[in-house]
């Protein structure tokens, strides 16, 4: 009985990825739609606007966002390292990297709390105008695909490493899959934050 | 080997039957759940039914079932009336067909079709069906909220749904799960098709069924994700009181809603909505297409006329159906620069969805055909879709639509694609798949009682809602005879209402039927139907794992009847000698 489903770990020799990869960039491709919308949405209704703030009516914090945009930048090169790591077969390295990632995913929200509670102490909140209703529900949806990434970096940082011992190939292919995850969390960032604080 | 016919014995119940990874187990468990949200779809229905067949009549009945706060002295509240209508709309699609079409036939129908183990991804394709359930039980549990549940239509249309009571907030909950569920099946259909086929079975060697639901697969993965944005931003137009779908200005009942700043756009979630909307017409409509292609194939005992052009038609519809989406807002203001554009990629939809119907009827031509019950829900389906189809170019066109926008020629129409077309093929797929799924097959002639009076009684449910919509009657209205241009053709309404009622009755057969079988159907062999495509190839019911030995395909998915062979049909993963 063929009870074991192929191409779990092996690349399947036409398409080149193991199922993981292509049920991930499937996913990519869904949350590529659902950002899509969100931006769409964005340009429609500022089009449509009669005042589209400027960027000294809105004070919003640029430095700290470019911070952040380094930050979120370089938790995306300590990504690529903790996979590489993996893939020479040095699972303290490895761990460390990961370990940095999130480290840096968690100052990025650190970060971006700081930016929240500024704007909530002065009385501006998402019903406040268009322009907050976007900037907090983009940043929020953002920030949220973060939190996912911060928790299944952690599982995969600390009890899912056990798979190494037993499928290291796996392991390192779960890796990539989260690595890919984690790009594009990044790359949403790297749209919004010209969207939101520089045009 | 030893342990065939047996779904994984070494499993403890709650593993094999509830939270199962084997995808024929989550298939029947999406399909039994799916077949009760359409009953439960139908009841609200019929309570409606009896509102517009007798208005101003008391129902004491209807207060001792409902409720007296939403029956208040037997007669049914208009904001009960909303509800009842935004709900049969939402489970009927969401809850109901979808899940039974995609997550049960999909699930149980499309691994063993492609000689695969099992899904690509198997737990992810368990917690697609229990994040389905999850939504679906925050949809029934929003009728019990102050205020009920969702009432502002299954379109849930801004800005009257932002201002709406609590139950629309869990409405969309609810779809959020819905869209996560059909995301998780979704991307697990791709890959699977993708991934595993068997060795030989070529892309242009897939039987019918499996394009139609690996194009569909697509159409859930990229269109759901719009509308999860619009929910969230109606949520957060809820919740937080921003203004996306609230213009400035808005007075409603009198009342200026001033806790919104105002200078958003209600057009918005119109479009948001349809964007998902329109394709999901086609997640509807192409499955059921791929069922009635397999059972068309094995009792006409002939190839499917014009593969090649199936195949091209059903990926043409499934790009052009993320471009038509604004033929459903002709009268909203949006400009007719838009509606142009709209109308022109309308008509040309239109083409490939005849092509299929085309190829499908000549299919028939020449056949020595099996009226046997699948094949009658099948042939059934050509004519149901085709009127259906053929009712939606009047809508597709500005100029008619201007008379028949929200009338109930719209629900005649898109009930006949939907009702009478997709139930049709789902029904035929059950009596088709039965065999499959349990070893046994269902009753012929129950099958019979079955078909026959649905057959009549759909049309005499949807060709009146054509009338009455011709002659200006417009839908969602609470008391039809309010308006005295409408009381003309409001006697088609009791045949209408008559007609539903009836249909229920005729589903007792299918019922009894389906339980009686499971134990004392008449026992079958793993290929009943004689049929040529890999499932037949597995045992009935396929044990965990599906297939004895790995299949491999030497040939497309329709050989039957090839000239100068011995017997009508050839099994894919049969090899014959040159």
């Amino acid at each position: 009985m063929s009870e074991e489903i192929p191409y779990t770990v092996q690349p399947h020799p036409l398409t080149g990825v193991f199922n993981g990869k292509m049920g991930m960039w499937l996913f990519l491709a869904s949350e590529v739609m659902l950002f899509g919308a969100l931006f769409s949405s964005y340009v429609l209704l500022r089009m449509g606007a009669t005042h589209w703030p400027s960027h000294e009516e809105t004070h919003l914090n640029v430095p700290l966002a470019t911070l952040n945009t380094i930050v979120l930048i370089l938790s995306s090169v300590t990504m690529v390292m903790a996979w590489a790591s993996l893939k020479m077969n040095q699972l303290e390295r490895f761990r460390l990297y990961l370990g940095g990632t999130i480290l840096l995913a968690l100052v990025f929200l650190v970060v971006k709390y700081f930016e929240y509670s500024a704007k909530f102490s002065h009385d501006i909140f998402p019903g406040t105008s268009t322009f907050f209703a976007i900037y907090f529900t983009l940043t929020g949806l953002h920030g949220l695909h973060v939190l996912g990434g911060i928790l299944v970096n952690s599982y995969l940082v600390l009890p899912g490493s056990r798979m190494w011992k037993t499928e290291p190939e796996r392991f390192t292919n779960r890796i990539e899959c989260a690595g890919l995850y984690w790009h594009f969390v990044d790359l949403v960032w790297i749209f919004l934050f010209p969207v939101l604080y520089l045009l | 080997m030893s342990t065939e016919h047996h779904p994984h014995p070494h499993l403890p119940f709650w593993r094999r039957y509830i939270f199962s990874t084997d995808h024929k187990m989550i298939g029947i468990q999406y399909a039994l759940t799916g077949m009760v949200f359409l009953l439960v779809g139908f009841g609200l229905i019929m309570a409606m039914r009896l509102q517009l067949a007798y208005p101003k009549s008391t129902f004491p009945f209807l207060e001792a079932l409902f409720g007296s706060v939403n029956v208040p002295q037997g007669i049914m509240a208009p904001e009960f009336y909303n509800q009842l209508g935004a709900m049969h709309g939402t489970i009927m699609i969401f809850l109901g067909v979808v899940p039974l079409m995609v997550g049960g036939f999909g699930n149980f129908v499309l691994p063993l079709q492609i000689g695969a183990p099992d899904m690509a991804f198997p737990r992810i394709n368990m917690a697609s069906y229990w994040v389905y359930f999850v939504g679906g039980v925050i949809m029934l549990v929003s009728f019990f909220v102050p205020g009920g549940a969702a009432n502002s239509g299954w379109t849930s249309y801004a800005p009257l749904s932002v201002i709406a009571t609590a139950g629309q907030t869990l409405w969309l909950f609810g779809m959020v799960a819905l869209i996560t569920s059909s995301l998780l099946g979704a991307l697990n259909f791709i890959t699977t098709v993708i991934q595993l086929r068997a060795r030989g079975l070529t892309f242009f060697r897939l039987p019918f069924f499996v394009w139609a639901q690996f194009v569909t697969a697509f159409l859930l993965l990229l269109a759901f994700p719009p509308l999860e944005a619009a929910g969230v931003l109606q949520l957060m137009d809820r919740l937080a009181h921003t203004s996306f779908f609230m213009p400035s200005g808005l007075v409603v009942s009198g009342e200026m809603q001033e806790q919104f700043t105002g200078g958003g756009n209600p057009l918005l979630w119109q479009h948001l909505f349809w964007f998902l909307a329109h394709p999901e017409v086609y997640v509807l409509i192409l499955p059921a297409m791929g069922i009635v292609a397999e059972v068309i194939a094995a009792n006409t005992r002939k190839p499917l006329w014009g593969y090649n052009w199936l195949v091209g038609s059903v990926i043409f519809v499934g790009f052009m159906s993320f471009i038509v989406w604004a033929h459903h807002m002709y009268l909203t203001g949006m400009g007719t620069t838009l509606s142009t554009f709209f109308q022109a990629t309308t008509m040309i939809i239109s083409v490939p969805s005849v092509v299929i119907l085309t190829a499908l009827v000549l299919s028939l031509w020449g056949a020595s055909i099996r009226y046997n019950v699948p094949m009658l829900f099948a042939l059934a389906f050509l004519p149901m879709f085709a009127i259906g189809g053929l009712t939606g170019l009047p809508l597709g066109l500005t100029a008619s639509d201007i008379h028949l926008h929200d009338t109930y020629y719209v629900i005649g129409h898109f009930h006949y694609v939907v009702a009478p077309g997709t139930l049709f093929a789902l029904f035929a797929g059950v009596y088709y798949w039965f065999p499959k799924a349990t070893g046994r097959t269902m009753n012929p002639l129950l099958g019979k009682l079955h078909f026959w009076p649905s057959f009549v009684l759909m049309n005499g449910i949807f060709m009146p809602m054509l009338f009455q919509g011709l002659g200006g009657a417009n839908r969602r209205y609470f008391d039809p005879t309010m308006y005295e241009h409408t009381l003309a053709v409001q006697g088609w309404s009791v045949v209408i209402s008559w007609s539903a009622w009836l249909l229920a009755v005729a589903q007792i057969p299918f019922i009894i039927n389906l339980l009686v079988s499971l134990w004392a159907g008449r026992k079958v062999s793993d290929n009943p139907w004689q049929a040529t495509t890999l499932e037949w190839a597995a045992p009935s019911p396929p044990p965990h794992g599906n297939f004895a030995a790995v299949p491999t395909v030497y040939c497309g998915p329709y050989e039957y009847s090839v000239p100068g062979r011995v017997s009508d049909f050839c099994m894919q993963h049969v090899a014959q000698e040159a």
